[in-house]
């Protein structure tokens, strides 16, 4: 079969439409999955994302970026394809884009993961004849903590440190992993104080109707004093700054699918590592395959040579694809 | 072993040594005696005997998981740890129970008297009644190799701490040729047994690396010997017998049977700090040599010919049964010249020599030289200082010699495993043969973790070819490797194999033309070989 989309040094493509879905290089339109970096760069023509995705697109592409934004379901024609974004659960606003042309379907997942995390759209399966998914986390040794009892690990965490005076310092991606631990997190255990850059996606994410927990952006005065047994939601490069030195003695966690390994969180000579991903693990990943019922697979990113063996010998006609997307290196989103 | 499993993860959980020890002090006052033992034990490197292979564990772990054997190996890689591997892939426990680590330490023990498939049947309900963490401490007593960031030392101070007795009397009492079947804890720990103390080797000092020597004041303060590339051992003879402990406490007393004859010649109650080394015709043999032997539980008649063996004596602990620590460095060299000059000139007992020299400058043209003696470079200790325990800053100072060095081109690059699984890290280099690139060095580490990041995200963009987990990349960066030492090798397409290579630096000014060729490499091979 011809391709619905095609796979450029640019990102993927759809002839039939003469559009690319989140490219790596500028390009005259593209369609965006997601609001990661990796996902949606600067420099492109014309942007269509979701009403979810865009506010987080202005913010991180400016005034001038052309951005347009299409509802989730909603179908839309360019060229001579279909095309409509579903829910995919990896962030708020976050789609997998279906590409129909000529009564063959293709879906590009972007990243996904198919627990519902309260915060984002729960994933949607979207039948289709060839899938493009991201395999981050595709091998059997991910299997993520359960909701309830990642909460219970993280009061518990805290609740202690706050009992013995101590700040708790937890680190986590700006964009969807933060606001989900603010979200799970008991705020009743003390203050919860926020780094300027999940401060800036908090405001975003508000302004768009998001219920977050209030939450403290640690300015000059912000300290252990003034605020005792706090939790800091921080981006993992932040906590070398200065703020850090107002709060002696706390304790560091970090919120990743990578925290699964022990050698992982040795290396990152933190106190805790939570097991807890806005990508699918393994039995997501296969579960979600198959609801989509493809013939088709292509991964893109991750542990992609032993998925698309595993794919091939479950009786799918899968392919590695090399692209651009960075979800694989973990050190910064995970 | 819920209990064990909470200390476990407090102590790997925590960088912070205070807490480890707190952990750990705090479960010793609470386990049951044999609890403690196996405690001890194991974080002494002391387990139970292997009852399973590692490939049957990989089997059934595998077919338990529902998982193809590859999938189950490339999973391996990426966790870089069978034990972690495997209680990452089983399904959760159907029957979860707690029973004590002793419990399950039997258990282990039992499998060696079962046939394989109560042997397999035994370890797979052993893996349905634990969870995840259990799992993974039941599965290290099954592989062996109980390492988990508690220093032996540290461990004999939250023993210290428990019991109240003194550090340097449990470090003595833990070393030795004991396990927990062969003893108990009132045994090894509360009393006071004279016999036990025959084969127990004294905790061995060891030295820090020195950049600049001119830092430690006047060289008359300093006694200098040369660094031997053996095997550091104390040679034991006490009891009317004798003991060869190497430092990782290993017994190493059969191996080297060429030097039983030295218990004839030394009084008994004396312990001698040393080097085992390969030596023919007064001259160190280099450490390949001694490598044949160490592999050898059984030693034949052509290794010892080939590979002979002599003790090089550089420390003095113990004379006629008495404790000479801490008395000064000279005072204990001088008794041991007296007790060397009574053993006869061709018995494999050597005296390492004193490198003598009067100013820093003469101490740096002999380290110069160190390479062409087969040694790796110097030892300086303070002529005044007490034989203390473990590795302390101050009195002993190794200062070897400067590694070799070539400039490689980087063409393979594979993931690393445990700490480094979502990093590439193990790199192949080569040099060039004309046109064309051979390798002929794997090196993993020397780069900073912001490197290996920033490498790894050129990888991705810059593979030419997969074979499997292995990526071929544009020949692009040049890296600077350090190596020990450097020897012929048939097994090699370049004809050489290196001694601990290692990335020495990112050479980002260097272009790939300009990197060293096979030639160049065969020339070190002349000079150092």
């Amino acid at each position: 079969m011809a391709g619905v989309l095609t796979f450029t040094d640019r990102g993927i493509y759809c002839p039939a439409g003469d559009f690319y879905i989140d490219p790596w290089r500028p390009v005259a339109r593209a369609l965006i999955t997601h609001g990661h970096s990796d996902h949606a760069r600067p420099g492109i023509g014309r942007y269509l994302a979701t009403e979810g995705t865009a506010p987080v697109l202005r913010h991180r592409l400016g005034d001038d970026a052309r951005i347009e934004t299409i509802a989730y379901g909603e179908t839309r024609r360019i060229g001579d394809a279909d095309v409509s974004f579903h829910p995919a659960g990896h962030v708020p606003g976050s789609a997998q884009i279906r590409v129909a042309v000529a009564g063959e379907v293709w879906v590009a997942s972007g990243d996904y993961k198919t627990v519902d995390d309260g915060l984002s759209e729960a994933f949607e399966p979207v039948r289709c004849h060839a899938f493009i998914s991201e395999c981050t986390f595709g091998l059997p040794i991910f299997k993520w903590t359960p909701q309830e009892q990642l909460a219970q690990q993280i009061n518990g965490w805290w609740a202690a440190n706050a009992a013995e005076g101590r700040a708790s310092i937890l680190g986590a991606y700006a964009l969807g992993k933060a606001q989900r631990l603010m979200r799970t997190v008991d705020a009743g255990i003390g203050p919860l104080l926020t780094v300027t850059a999940v401060e800036n996606t908090n405001a975003v994410l508000r302004a768009q109707g998001i219920t977050l927990p209030g939450t403290q952006p640690i300015t000059e005065d912000v300290s252990a004093k003034s605020h005792p047994g706090a939790l800091i939601i921080a981006t993992p490069g932040s906590t070398t700054q200065n703020w850090a030195r107002r709060f002696p003695g706390a304790a560091t966690a970090f919120a990743s699918g990578w925290m699964t390994l022990r050698g992982v969180r040795r290396r990152r000579g933190i106190d805790r590592g939570f097991v807890v991903s806005d990508h699918a693990d393994w039995a997501g990943l296969n579960a979600a395959i198959k609801a989509t019922g493809a013939e088709k697979v292509f991964v893109t990113h991750g542990y992609t040579s032993a998925f698309q063996r595993w794919l091939c010998e479950q009786g799918h006609d899968a392919h590695v694809v090399s692209t651009d997307y960075s979800g694989d290196d973990g050190e910064d989103a995970t | 072993m819920k209990d064990f499993a909470a200390l476990f993860a407090r102590i790997d959980e925590s960088t912070k040594t205070n807490v480890k020890l707190a952990a750990l002090a705090d479960y010793l006052g609470r386990a049951t005696p044999q609890d403690r033992l196996w405690t001890i034990a194991l974080f002494t490197g002391r387990r139970p005997k292997r009852a399973v292979t590692a490939t049957r564990l990989r089997q059934w772990a595998a077919e338990v998981a529902r998982l193809p054997e590859w999938l189950f190996e490339d999973s391996y890689h990426v966790v870089g740890d069978l034990a972690e591997t495997i209680s990452l892939v089983l399904p959760a426990p159907r029957e979860p129970r707690d029973q004590s680590l002793s419990h399950w330490i039997a258990t282990v023990k039992a499998l060696a008297t079962l046939d394989e498939a109560a042997r397999k049947s035994a370890v797979i309900a052993a893996w349905d009644s634990l969870a995840t963490q259990e799992r993974f401490l039941f599965n290290k007593l099954l592989t062996g190799g109980f390492r988990m960031g508690v220093s032996a030392r540290l461990m004999t101070r939250a023993l210290a701490i428990s019991t109240g007795q003194d550090v340097a009397v449990l470090t003595h009492k833990l070393m030795g040729n004991w396990t927990p079947e062969t003893t108990s804890w009132e045994a090894l720990i509360e009393a006071d047994d004279p016999t036990a103390v025959l084969s127990r080797p004294y905790p061995f000092y060891l030295a820090h690396p020195v950049e600049n020597p001119a830092d430690l004041g006047a060289p008359a303060g300093w006694h200098a010997e040369r660094k031997w590339d053996g095997i550091r051992g104390q040679f034991i003879r006490r009891g009317g017998g004798h003991h060869i402990w190497s430092r990782s406490e290993e017994l190493m007393t059969d191996r080297f049977p060429e030097l039983a004859q030295l218990a004839d010649f030394l009084p008994d109650g004396t312990v001698m700090d040393g080097e085992i080394l390969a030596f023919a015709a007064g001259a160190p043999l280099g450490f390949n040599a001694l490598q044949k032997r160490i592999g050898l539980k059984k030693v034949s008649a052509k290794a010892l010919r080939e590979a002979p063996v002599i003790f090089m004596a550089y420390d003095l602990l113990e004379a006629g049964g008495a404790d000479l620590r801490q008395e000064p460095f000279d005072a204990r060299r001088a008794r041991l010249e007296a007790v060397l000059a009574e053993v006869p000139p061709d018995a494999p007992l050597r005296l390492s020599r004193e490198v003598a020299f009067d100013s820093w400058a003469a101490l740096a043209a002999v380290r110069h030289e160190s390479r062409s003696h087969n040694v790796e470079g110097l030892m300086i200790k303070r002529r005044a200082s007490p034989y203390l325990a473990g590795r302390r800053r101050g009195d002993w100072w190794k200062w070897k010699v400067d590694p070799l060095t070539v400039d490689a081109v980087m063409i393979y690059a594979q993931s690393g495993s445990g700490r480094r699984a979502n990093l590439f890290t193990d790199f192949t280099f080569a040099v060039w043969h004309g046109d064309d690139l051979v390798p002929f060095a794997k090196a993993y580490s020397g780069l900073t973790d912001a490197e290996f990041r920033e490498i790894t995200a050129w990888v991705r963009r810059n593979t030419l070819q997969r074979f499997g987990p292995v990526r071929q990349v544009t020949p692009a960066h040049v890296f600077e490797i350090a190596f020990e030492g450097i020897q012929a090798s048939s097994r090699h397409k370049s004809g050489v194999a290196l001694r601990f290579p290692r990335m020495l630096r990112w050479r980002r000014d260097k272009p790939v033309a300009e990197a060293n060729t096979l030639a160049d490499l065969n020339e070190m091979l002349a000079l150092y070989g």
